[in-house]
């Protein structure tokens, strides 16, 4: 188990970077804390792949350093990290039994036979593989050889983190969930250090203590589900997480207060001082739970055309416009949805600005 | 280094120095040969290689060979693609047992075939003609087509053909204008096969021809003469022999890896 | 993947049905016509039986040919099956050099058999080839392939690997490529050493290429022709008449069409025997590693 630091990391695939566009992975300082669990989410092509296997050592950063509790590991190969890594596809030893599949690891290292067994034993309980322990490894389902995969990585008692790469994919969707508690289980029981990368928010905000999320090789934001959901820190990550997304409305900051752009509104809005003097681009953005929508005016409402309500089971979704920008409204089920045309209000303490694609407020 | 690396090396090498030797041999003159041993040509020459060019019983052997290679590959690929279409997507009454026969024959001695072969075509006339020649290779090279086809297109999703079927489409065009198209790399590596197989092949192509179709291997025979070894000539017949695969090798080379890949050659 | 059950698919197959079976079954009819029967001429045939089988059968030559022919099979799978494994591991596998290497590779494969006797009789010589004339002179070596069996034996076995374990070679390069890298990955995370990496990732990766290649090369060195017959004519003496040396010789040859067709017989009943075997064998291997 280990705090794994990464200091001014920076990756490229190709020999020469000079531009940023050739950086896999753009300059990061960050931290994994010893026993969390950590998902890492971002979009296909995010740079999520590299980082991991900069952890892992299978891909040895071209700037900046790896730290394992403080120690220097830049240089080392995975194997001498004590890393554990579960891959995408899943890998298993065709030739081998489920038993010694979960062996290997530790025979490589060569541990005491009873050791190993116990070992075995302990983590193909955990795993649900008892039964199938003197079988074949090559005949199985997709996720009974995930399983022998996370299982090669918790046999060893002394790997400082486990990581995941998207390891879900080939799994019916039934079955992911089963496989997804048994992962939160074993990190409850052991608090080893978890990473695991998905562009799936559902896992990631299902599975994990603290989200990491990736855009453009950058990390954008860290932090609980609860605040990646209420405080985006990026633009991308309200825009990316949450179903639908955030909404954004472009605005102009003056004395009067915000003004919504293309439009003759005006916001007379607390988050107007924050506004105060900052150039560029300013951006509200309200997620479409907040967003309220009156049959009626109210203090502080803007008349909006109501384009569209979609009745989903559980809530409604309405599409309205308000001058040439389009919003979603993620409504209860029960509510009452005005026709035509209606009151929006965006309520202070869940409205963000945001400068540039940054939160500022 | 690794040591498997250090192998290839010297793997290599070996399989360079007999190539080097022809080539070294193919221009020095019969005297130089004959007078001892030298590792590079005293006087290099290339007469060895003009005189194949410029007589035609030399150099209409080449004509011959790639005449009837060409015809080989062209027939092979045209009666095997709807075969390995119809191994690859149906079940019918005597699949198995066909596609076993078809790889026995495969597996047949040339030598077999020798005399009933040279009976068959003098019966019907086409004795010492390329189709002759064309059509004894097909024994072996139509069912290592269908064998290496049938690969390729059991990876193409079935969903492609019923789609297709139910936009419309008839077999014939479904065949010609989407699934040829979508085992383009399939169709090159199996006429790679064809024409190597057919390209090295001798036996049934001498005892098939005199004249008129006499491959450029069998024309190779001719250096010996009451003069002895004619060395130089035969080495510059070799080398050229050599450079049709060279060739080919080099257009598929991409291709190749994944030709075996599917492991059906 | 599930087959549909259509008859009518035999009209796709009757093209090649059409002309293997014209270059396959009329000679079979022709052979067996031959086994059977003493020809003379057109209207003057005999009804033999089984003779010319009980003759081929007891002649020490073709018992001979036969064994001489499984050792020549044995020992070429002995040396170019392992070779063509270790070739295969080093070679590049990225690259400007994997491309070089790959054509490197195929070359021998392209090139006429006669002209591979060809290359070899002439470099094996004493006098004007460079491997004769090194182990004669430099190495001290008395070596003369025309003359004594054991040096024609060598030569033609070296050949042999020269000419074919490039495809062994080439079989499994291919095979090693399409193992995706997450094994590698999760090997050396794993702390598995190189030996472990072969045997427990790389060999059963290659389990289906490698039995193609030992099927080809069993049958292709049992039918083993012009190469041999280039470079040693079958001698010295009959120390290299394989099989189809032998019947050739006698179809050829001596023109005797009966033997020649009984020997044909046999031979071909050998080939699909093994082939029969081969065939189920790599389908039952076929279908347990289709399951990955």
């Amino acid at each position: 188990m280990a705090r794994i630091e990464l200091r001014d990391l920076a990756h490229a695939y190709g020999p020469r970077p000079e531009r940023e566009e050739d950086y896999a992975l753009k300059r990061a300082d960050f931290a994994w804390e010893d026993g969390g669990a950590y998902a890492l989410l971002g979009p296909s092509g995010c740079g999520k792949t590299t980082m991991l296997n900069i952890i892992s050592g299978l891909v040895r950063p071209s700037e900046g350093r790896v730290l394992f509790d403080g120690k220097d590991v830049t240089g080392l190969s995975p194997a001498a990290r004590n890393i554990a890594q579960v891959f995408q596809f899943p890998v298993v030893y065709d030739t081998m039994s489920v038993g010694e599949n979960l062996a290997f690891p530790l025979k490589n290292r060569g541990l005491p036979r009873a050791e190993i067994e116990e070992r075995v034993r302990e983590v193909a309980h955990m795993l649900e593989l008892s039964p199938m322990l003197h079988q074949r490894a090559a005949g199985l389902a997709a996720d009974a050889k995930q399983k022998i995969s996370v299982g090669r990585g918790l046999v060893r008692s002394d790997v400082a983190a486990i990581l995941f790469d998207e390891p879900l994919t080939v799994i019916d969707p039934h079955l992911k969930w089963r496989l997804r508690r048994n992962l939160k289980e074993i990190h409850a029981r052991f608090r080893r250090t978890l990473v695991y990368v998905t562009h799936d928010q559902n896992e990631a905000l299902t599975f994990a203590d603290k989200v990491v999320v990736m855009h453009e090789g950058q990390i954008v934001q860290t932090g609980t589900p609860q605040e990646l959901f209420e405080e985006p820190a990026h633009r991308f990550v309200g825009f990316f997480i949450g179903s639908p997304g955030m909404n954004f409305l472009p605005v102009e900051g003056d004395a009067a207060g915000l003004r919504l752009e293309g439009t003759t509104i005006v916001l007379g809005h607390e988050l107007a001082a924050q506004a105060g003097g900052r150039s560029g681009r300013l951006e509200l953005g309200i997620r479409p739970e907040f967003l309220e929508l009156h049959e009626t005016p109210v203090a502080e409402g803007i008349e909006a055309a109501v384009t569209e309500v979609q009745d989903l089971g559980n809530f409604k979704l309405a599409t309205l416009r308000l001058g040439p920008h389009l919003l979603k409204a993620k409504l209860h089920e029960d509510a009452a949805v005005p026709q035509a045309r209606g009151w929006l209000r965006l309520p202070p303490a869940r409205t963000r600005l945001y400068a540039e694609g940054r939160l500022i407020g | 280094m690794s040591r498997s690396r250090v192998v290839v090396i010297v793997w290599f090498v070996f399989l360079l120095l007999p190539l080097y030797w022809l080539f070294n041999m193919s221009l020095k003159t019969n005297a130089e040969i004959l007078s001892g041993l030298t590792l590079v040509p005293q006087n290099p020459t290339l007469a060895n290689y003009r005189t194949i060019f410029t007589d035609p019983s030399w150099y209409s052997g080449y004509i011959n060979s790639l005449t009837y290679v060409g015809l080989n590959t062209l027939i092979s690929l045209s009666v095997a693609l709807p075969a390995a279409y119809a191994f690859s997507r149906y079940r019918f009454i005597g699949d198995k047992h066909m596609f076993f026969w078809l790889l026995t024959n495969r597996m047949a001695p040339a030598a077999v075939f020798l005399l009933p072969f040279f009976q068959l075509y003098q019966t019907i006339g086409l004795f010492d003609t390329h189709i002759a020649v064309a059509l004894a290779h097909c024994l072996f090279n139509v069912p290592l087509a269908v064998w290496i086809l049938e690969g390729f297109m059991s990876g193409v999703p079935k969903e492609i053909d019923e789609t297709a079927y139910i936009d419309g489409y008839g077999f014939p065009r479904f065949f010609l204008t989407i699934f040829v198209p979508l085992i383009r790399s399939g169709i090159g590596v199996t006429a790679f096969f064809c024409f190597m197989f057919s390209w090295v092949e001798l036996l049934l192509a001498r005892t098939l021809t005199t004249v008129n179709a006499k491959p450029i291997a069998a024309t190779m025979t001719r250096t010996v003469s009451a003069a002895g070894m004619d060395w130089a000539t035969l080495a510059a017949a070799g080398v050229l022999t050599i450079v049709p695969g060279a060739l080919v090798i080099w257009f598929v080379r991409n291709y190749i890896a994944k030709g075996f890949a599917l492991g059906r050659v | 993947m599930d087959k549909t059950e259509n008859n009518k698919a035999w009209l796709l197959v009757l093209p090649v049905f059409v002309i293997v079976a014209f270059s396959a079954i009329i000679p079979l009819i022709t052979v067996v016509n031959y086994a059977f029967q003493d020809i003379l001429g057109p209207q003057d045939r005999y009804w033999v039986g089984t003779e010319w089988f009980r003759e081929v059968l007891t002649d020490d030559a073709l018992q001979e040919a036969l064994l001489r022919q499984l050792v020549f099979s044995t020992a070429v799978l002995l040396v170019e099956i392992p070779l063509g494994i270790v070739l295969a591991l080093g070679m590049p596998s990225r690259g400007a050099g994997a491309s070089a290497a790959l054509v490197l590779m195929a070359l021998p494969l392209l090139i006429p058999w006669n002209v591979v006797g060809t290359i070899w009789q002439i470099f094996a010589r004493g006098d004007i080839g460079l491997a004769g004339w090194f182990i004669n002179g430099p190495l001290g070596l008395d070596y003369n392939y025309t003359a004594d069996p054991f040096d024609a034996w060598v030569t033609i076995l070296v050949m042999d690997v020269w000419h074919w374990t490039p495809l062994v070679a080439l079989l499994c390069y291919a095979g090693l490529r399409a193992i995706p890298d997450a094994y590698y990955q999760a090997a050396s995370i794993d702390g598995a050493s190189r030996w472990s990496v072969f045997r427990h990732i790389e060999l059963p990766k290659m389990r289906g290429v490698l039995l193609i290649a030992v099927l080809l090369r069993f049958m292709d060195s049992f039918t083993i022709y012009t190469e041999p017959f280039v470079v040693t004519g079958g001698g010295p003496g009959n120390a290299t008449t394989f099989l189809s040396i032998h019947l050739a010789k006698i179809a050829v040859g001596q023109f005797d069409l009966g033997p020649a067709a009984a020997i044909s017989i046999v031979y071909f009943l050998i080939i699909l025997t093994l082939s029969f075997v081969f065939y189920n064998v790599m389908i039952r291997v076929g279908t347990g590693s289709s399951k990955r």
